[in-house]
């Protein structure tokens, strides 16, 4: 090979590297990243069974059931409509009824959601983003619950 | 002393003005004069900055709540300790501690720089003094930690207390020094770019600051993971969050960095790809502390929203990284381009690294950022996570990990890779053996365990190769090779240790992800539980009272083979009253390089306690690998040829003889 063609090869092999980095990316961004739903939005929303979601809300007061072992049932409401769920561990520190929490995980065959995760605001002052963003667009939001 | 902190703040805002502008003007009109004010006003600006922040630790320590930060973020019973550490555990204090570190390295290029050719000093301590002036502006205006409160409360509103805890004194001073760190490496690029040539002096000044950046980095990642570990009580070590995702983008990009400025200090190639290799891992830093300072994500470091924080963060961000592009764009054609070489050399060994450390701090550019893409430019509220960055991090680091031991054993210019196998062959067979050892005789191991297995040791013998064949170990007699290995440049033994430290994390990573068990339960005390040959008996729930918090103590005994206990975890749930907060203290007994962890969860109707139990094989090598690679920075800092100062005190003793000897 010539020099020339040398130097060629190796810039089309770092191009054609880079390219494959970047098609895997994007496959992997339309594969592997999940979407935020509050329980109103599901009816809209087409979910399938097996799709990994974000389930968003408040934890609707007075659905806390612990059951056996490890595995608790809530429901979680945006005031409008409300999801049961159920989770398999312990419940973060800040879990408790009325409180903001995003669970993330997918929805049985029996509509019942299973959460492999639950995430509770880190801070006493906070809600997180995604559902107090969610409240204010369905208009239930109350400036008290942001203090 | 607060209004004596405020007052020593905007003194150092005004400095840093004069520090920008009078060495810059100095330098366009070859003034010695006007260049030589940088120098001073530099460290008169890093005095004032610590002076302003010591104000505002002693307000702290002394809970002077009519200091509305302090009023925030501290409480009079919280132990000294946190209320000191408090002082940058929330956003005003730790952007005052940003830019005290700031001005720490102008001070010390200030310093140390006498020996720098007078104009490209002059343009550093410019570009330096206008980022200070910057974020001094930024503080100032939006987030002012010396605001008095009137009249002045009574009490505090407490540190958040997942924040009380040692590991946070430690991880935001080192991940500062490492952003921060940079910032020298961004302003010699800049000031190469005003002055439109790269000499020596450049490459020898760019690679100590980058690897004293890099392992500050190093440290302060490595720290946070392991506070994450046992602060959040989720046993996980890393969670691809983007606030720690702010933290590896810089330091990806600072690898890359510290391994092109080898080859520009070496063989003056790679000039122009280095200089900008600088630009974007500052840019990255500053672009962390947009993410993390402006509240556009909600996590732990984010500690308010206020919107114009971000935007005027957004403005900064704007200003130097479009700027110093703007400026490469312009001048870097200006600059000579260096040595040619082969592709199979050392050089192209370090251009692949170069190649795929970039790449990776895209795809995680790219999954940070698209959520809030998505978000600004449709009503979709996505989440990108472990999932996406498994699929496309983990693909670019094996290849890379597999030709790292091949790297320092190749020959600068041209090399051969056939020759180089062949000195691996030890490393391979052993990694190879590792791998059937672990496929064929560990329960539950699946392919891709036995291969990281095989990776690590593959990583772990070819840094201890690399030594090996340079002290010359089989062809000479012990003596002479143990005197070899000795006189080996120090940086032969930073590269060494930090390529080990680099196996010793895979190993950790790949135990703890395919070995690791975990169990959840509800147990009632006097119960007993295995896991993976651990047993433990839970002995009961004790309540106690912390000096702001109170407990309930979960209490565990290790029980050993004869039945008896060898030893005690206990594992706690604490709350604290000013904040109506709950945390999980987690229990952890270390067992070789393993450890058992133990998480508490809510106590149920019946008296049993929901318990999470994780066996964690191998796990703190993790973080011992992140300390090696530390280490190996510091060796190879202690390098002859980079210590600065050396030569010019001898030139200068030199220069002293023969103007001595002038008439």
């Amino acid at each position: 090979m010539t020099r020339k063609q040398k130097r060629l090869s190796v810039i089309a092999g770092g191009l054609a590297f880079l390219g494959a980095a970047t098609g895997l990316t994007f496959y992997a961004l339309g594969q592997k990243a999940s979407y935020f739903y509050m329980p109103a939005d599901l009816t809209t929303a087409s979910v399938q069974p097996g799709q990994r979601i974000r389930l968003g809300g408040l934890v609707e007061k007075g659905t806390i059931q612990r059951g056996q072992g490890a595995t608790v049932g809530f429901s979680v409401t945006d005031t409008h409509k409300s999801v049961k769920v159920t989770y398999t561990g312990i419940l973060p520190d800040l879990f408790r009824e009325e409180q903001g929490v995003i669970t993330e995980g997918t929805f049985g065959p029996d509509g019942v959601f299973v959460a492999d995760s639950v995430l509770a605001k880190h801070d006493e002052r906070y809600m997180p983003k995604e559902v107090a963003d969610g409240l204010k667009a369905k208009g239930v939001w109350q400036e008290s619950k942001s203090e | 002393m607060v209004e004596t902190g405020h007052f020593a703040l905007v003194l150092a805002f005004a400095l840093s003005l004069v520090q920008t502008l009078v060495p810059l003007f100095g330098a366009r009109l070859n003034n010695q004069r006007l260049m030589a004010v940088g120098g001073p006003v530099a460290v008169t600006g890093f005095a004032l900055t610590a002076l302003s922040f010591a104000a505002l630790a002693s307000a702290y320590a002394s809970s002077d709540f009519s200091v509305a930060s302090v009023w925030e973020n501290s409480h009079s019973l919280q132990p000294l300790i946190y209320k000191i550490t408090g002082t940058w555990g929330n956003h005003e204090g730790s952007m005052l501690l940003w830019v005290l570190i700031l001005t720490f390295f102008g001070a010390l290029v200030a310093a140390f720089g006498s020996n720098l050719p007078a104009t490209l000093r002059a343009n550093v301590l410019a570009v330096q003094g206008a980022i200070g002036a910057a974020f001094f502006l930024f503080i100032l205006a939006t987030s002012n930690p010396f605001i008095r409160l009137n009249p002045a409360p009574i009490e505090g509103r407490d540190l958040n207390p997942i924040l009380q805890d040692l590991g946070l004194a430690i991880h935001p001073p080192f991940l500062y020094l490492g952003y921060v760190g940079f910032s020298i490496c961004f302003s010699f690029s800049v000031a190469a770019l005003i002055e439109g040539r790269i000499d020596a002096s450049w490459a020898r000044w760019v690679r100590p600051w980058t690897l004293v950046a890099w392992m500050f980095l190093t440290g302060g990642i490595a720290m946070g993971s392991y506070w994450a570990y046992y602060e959040l009580g989720w046993g996980g070590f890393w969670f691809w969050d983007p606030v720690e995702n702010a933290s590896f983008m810089p330091w990806l990009a600072g690898t890359a960095l510290l391994h092109s400025a080898i080859v520009m200090e070496k063989r003056s190639a790679l000039k122009i790809w280095t200089l900008l290799l600088a630009i974007l891992t500052f840019s990255l830093s500053l672009l962390g502390t947009f993410l993390v300072r402006s509240g556009v994500l909600t996590s732990v470091h984010a500690f308010a929203t206020d919107p114009t924080r971000g935007v005027f963060i957004l403005c900064i961000l704007t200003l130097f990284i479009g700027g110093s592009l703007a400026l490469f764009a312009l001048r870097a054609s200006r600059l000579t381009a260096g040595g040619l070489f082969h592709p199979i050399s050392r050089e192209g060994a370090l251009v692949l690294n170069n190649l795929f450390l970039t790449t990776a701090t895209a795809t995680v550019l790219v999954g940070t950022l698209y959520p809030l893409a998505v978000e600004a430019f449709s009503a979709d509220k996505i989440s990108v996570g472990a999932p996406f960055f498994n699929l496309t991090f983990g693909p670019l680091m094996v290849p890379l990990l597999l030709v790292v031991p091949f790297g320092p054993l190749l020959a600068w210019k041209r090399g051969d890779v056939f020759a180089v196998a062949q000195r691996l062959m030890v490393a391979f067979a052993a990694a190879l053996l590792a791998t059937l050892v672990t496929a064929l005789f560990i329960d539950g191991a699946s392919v891709f365990a036995a291969l990281g297995v095989g990776l690590a040791v593959w990583l772990i013998l070819g840094a201890l190769t690399d030594l090996a064949v340079k002290s010359g170990f089989g062809n000479v007699a012990a003596g002479i090779m143990v005197r070899r290995l000795l006189g080996l440049p120090r940086s032969v033994f930073g590269t060494a240790f930090a390529h080990l430290g680099l196996g010793l994390t895979t190993l950790g990573i790949v135990g703890t992800l395919c070995f690791g068990t975990e169990k959840i339960l509800s147990m009632h005390a006097g119960e007993t539980v295995e896991l993976s040959g651990h047993t433990l008996r839970f002995v009961g729930l004790y309540p106690a009272q912390g000096p702001n918090y109170a407990e309930d103590r979960g209490r565990f005994e290790l029980i050993g083979v004869s039945g008896s206990p060898v030893g005690e975890i206990s594992s706690a749930k604490r709350f604290y009253p000013v904040r109506q907060m709950t945390t999980t203290e987690s229990g952890i007994r270390t067992i070789g390089f393993s450890q058992l962890y133990i998480s508490l969860g809510d106590e149920g109707k019946d008296g049993s306690v929901v318990v999470r139990l994780w066996w964690k094989p191998l796990v703190t090598l993790i973080w011992g690998g992140g300390l090696m690679m530390m280490a190996g920075a510091a060796m190879s800092l202690m390098d002859r040829r980079l210590r600065v100062g050396a030569p010019s005190r001898r030139r200068k003793q030199a220069s002293a003889v023969t103007s001595a000897g002038l008439p």
